[in-house]
């Protein structure tokens, strides 16, 4: 029997499509999904988007850049080896819909010191829409890159299920920020799966402020001499709710994460932080931190941290911390005793303990837009 | 009329009642000391003048520049023009000192229907009284209180009532935990800012401080209530016989 030689592409949908039929949607049974229901996700009835994602402004990109459609590149060495759609139903989701994606080279050596904006926007005209934007991103040894995700969305109800693979070469030096504010109604799922060589520097800046369920999923796996640096601030009210996983794989030694995020919850939202770090047999010399320090603002939020450490190997030093705090009375009144008012005093403090998250983007004009959004949203809400 | 003038005030805190009975009057030019051993109620009448919100008034009034200052909120009291110079000023991480005094003044401004200042002008204004309490510009762009000495905290309160300009400071135990070369700094800061229009409270446990900063007019407080007023020579006097003598004033009323 002759089987008609089908392409990479239509391969993967075809095992992916087959492997989400088998796994289904999680459920609040699964460990990974403990406090995250995504029936909101799975009994809806989404059409599908339609408009697929175009390569931003691909003709004015540097040197050493080469943007492209994943269909139109040879992909095959790298895409959906890393995110895993045998094991995550929504990165199988993904893998099997995908309208088309963004694929991002950087040559090898190559410095771009423009950063790469993908601009991600959904909208909903009457009907629930689902997108899954797939992004690629393979910077070859020595390079150094900067990729900026945003994801924005309006109308109704839609759910957007990204998918992002960044394998960085040897000595590759990548910055990664996904900024979020998809609309109120907005169901918004993402994983971003790393792959660092050798003596890599990789930095990730997760913020996230819209949606109505969030979760966002990041995955790293590090080799020798790493430095990995997974940065997340979230701000949430009414009765958003979201989700971050992170997983660290020190996989070989002398590898080094830091791990900070932070959560400001108001209203009634709920908000889960899982940090995973697993250092392997192999993996002596790590040195691993991670902190979660949320920023409870109502009485009817909710937040469930959870650190997650797996040790195997003896010669390393990892911490772990989580705390949940309310705003300080006494720094309350220490303000409003030198003429600042109530809410001004609040909010300066709010802002205050986002600070070193957003003192952390280097992207000027992403950071100036980060403490506009954070101004708005306390603006915008009381408690 | 005076600055302030302070009537039978009665103010609790969980429950218990510290003052019982407050007089005072205050004009503006004046400099008053209350003095008293631990518990008498001295930085509890400086925090209700403040309008500290753990402490409940139960009865008196506060007249304050013509208005009814227990009516008004802590941020309206300080553009109003008061100044409470904190006996434990509040670490602040994730504030610059630079970005909240900016903050404070043009809140005070606002106030008084003036436009903010530019920042040319504010940093200008900011170095000359940085200058004033011999304070190492650094401190600008470091987080409001945060990993400063002791000295340091106290000298950033006088600092930002310079910049305030308030018309009625309240030294809360300014003098506590300072050395006397730190004192010294203080003392000379306050002394620069003595004017016909403001008016000061200074609290303290010591007579020590009223050495550099010499006052008008000295009360004593024990349990609640002003016991004695008299003029500096009473400072001294209380620091030869200590307050034995008071609580004996106390306890024959």
């Amino acid at each position: 029997m002759t089987a008609a030689p089908t392409s990479f592409l239509e391969q993967i949908r075809e095992e992916a499509r087959q492997r989400f039929s088998e796994l289904g949607y999680p459920t609040t049974h699964d460990e990974d999904w403990r406090f995250t229901s995504v029936a909101p996700i799975s009994r809806t009835n989404f059409e599908p988007s339609g408009a697929g994602t175009l390569p931003a402004a691909a003709s004015k990109a540097a040197s050493g850049v080469q943007i492209s459609r994943l269909s139109e590149a040879n992909v095959e060495p790298y895409l959906a080896r890393y995110a895993s759609y045998q094991s995550n139903a929504f990165v199988a989701l993904n893998t099997a819909n995908f309208e088309d994606g963004i694929f991002i080279h950087i040559a090898r050596g190559a410095v771009i010191e423009h950063p790469i904006e993908l601009v991600i926007q959904s909208s909903a005209n009457g009907h629930p829409t689902a997108s899954h934007p797939r992004i690629l991103v393979v910077a070859e040894p020595d390079s150094q890159a900067t990729i900026i995700e945003t994801y924005s969305g309006s109308g109704g109800a839609y759910f957007t299920n990204a998918v992002t693979e960044i394998v960085a070469g040897d000595h590759a030096v990548i910055d990664h920020y996904k900024l979020q504010t998809e609309s109120d109604l907005a169901f918004h799922v993402a994983t971003l799966q790393v792959q660092l060589g050798r003596d890599t520097n990789f930095r990730s800046h997760s913020l996230s402020f819209g949606g109505a369920l969030v979760r966002n999923d990041i995955n790293a796996v590090l080799s020798q001499g790493c430095e990995c640096t997974l940065n997340g601030l979230y701000l949430v009210s009414g009765e958003q709710h979201i989700d971050n996983h992170t997983s660290i794989d020190h996989a070989k030694p002398h590898a080094a994460s830091h791990e900070l995020y932070k959560g400001i919850l108001q209203g009634h939202s709920t908000a889960v932080f899982n940090g995973k770090i697993l250092v392997r047999k192999d993996a002596q010399k790590t040195d691993a931190k991670q902190t979660n320090k949320n920023l409870v603002l109502s009485e009817d939020a909710v937040i469930n941290t959870k650190p997650e450490l797996q040790i195997l190997a003896d010669d390393v030093r990892c911490t772990h911390g989580a705390t949940i705090g309310q705003l300080d009375p006494e720094a309350i009144f220490y303000l409003q005793s030198r003429g600042i008012g109530l809410a001004d005093a609040r909010n300066l403090l709010i802002l205050a303990f986002a600070r070193d998250i957003v003192d952390r983007i280097k992207v000027a004009p992403l950071r100036e837009q980060l403490e506009q959004i954070l101004l708005e949203k306390l603006h915008g809400t009381s408690n | 009329m005076s600055l302030l003038e302070i009537k039978n005030l009665h103010a609790n805190v969980a429950g218990r009642e510290i003052l019982k009975g407050i007089d005072l009057s205050i004009n503006a030019g004046e400099v008053h000391a209350i003095m008293g051993p631990n518990g008498s109620g001295k930085s509890t009448l400086a925090q209700v003048l403040s309008g500290r919100d753990l402490y409940q008034v139960t009865a008196g009034e506060v007249v304050y520049d013509g208005k009814d200052l227990l009516a008004m909120s802590p941020e309206d009291r300080a553009r109003e023009g008061i100044f409470m110079a904190f006996q434990y000023p509040v670490e602040i991480p994730g504030v610059s000192n630079l970005y909240f005094l900016k903050a404070a003044l043009n809140a005070v401004r606002k106030h008084q229907g003036l436009s903010d200042l530019d920042a040319m002008d504010f940093l200008a204004l900011v170095k000359e009284r940085m200058a004033l309490m011999e304070m190492d510009q650094s401190l600008l762009n470091r987080a409001v209180n945060t990993g400063f000495s002791g000295g340091e905290k106290k000298r950033n309160e006088i600092f930002q009532m310079a910049v305030l300009e308030p018309k009625l400071a309240i030294l809360d135990e300014t003098d506590s935990g300072l050395d006397i070369d730190a004192l010294k700094i203080v003392a000379s800061g306050v002394n620069a800012l003595r004017d016909p229009q403001r008016a000061m409270i200074v609290v303290t446990h010591y007579q020590r401080l009223l050495n550099y900063i010499v006052p008008d007019f000295v009360h004593v407080l024990a349990e609640g209530r002003i016991v004695k007023s008299g003029g500096k020579e009473l400072a001294l006097e209380l620091e030869e016989s200590g307050y034995v003598g008071i609580e004996e004033v106390v306890e024959n009323a």
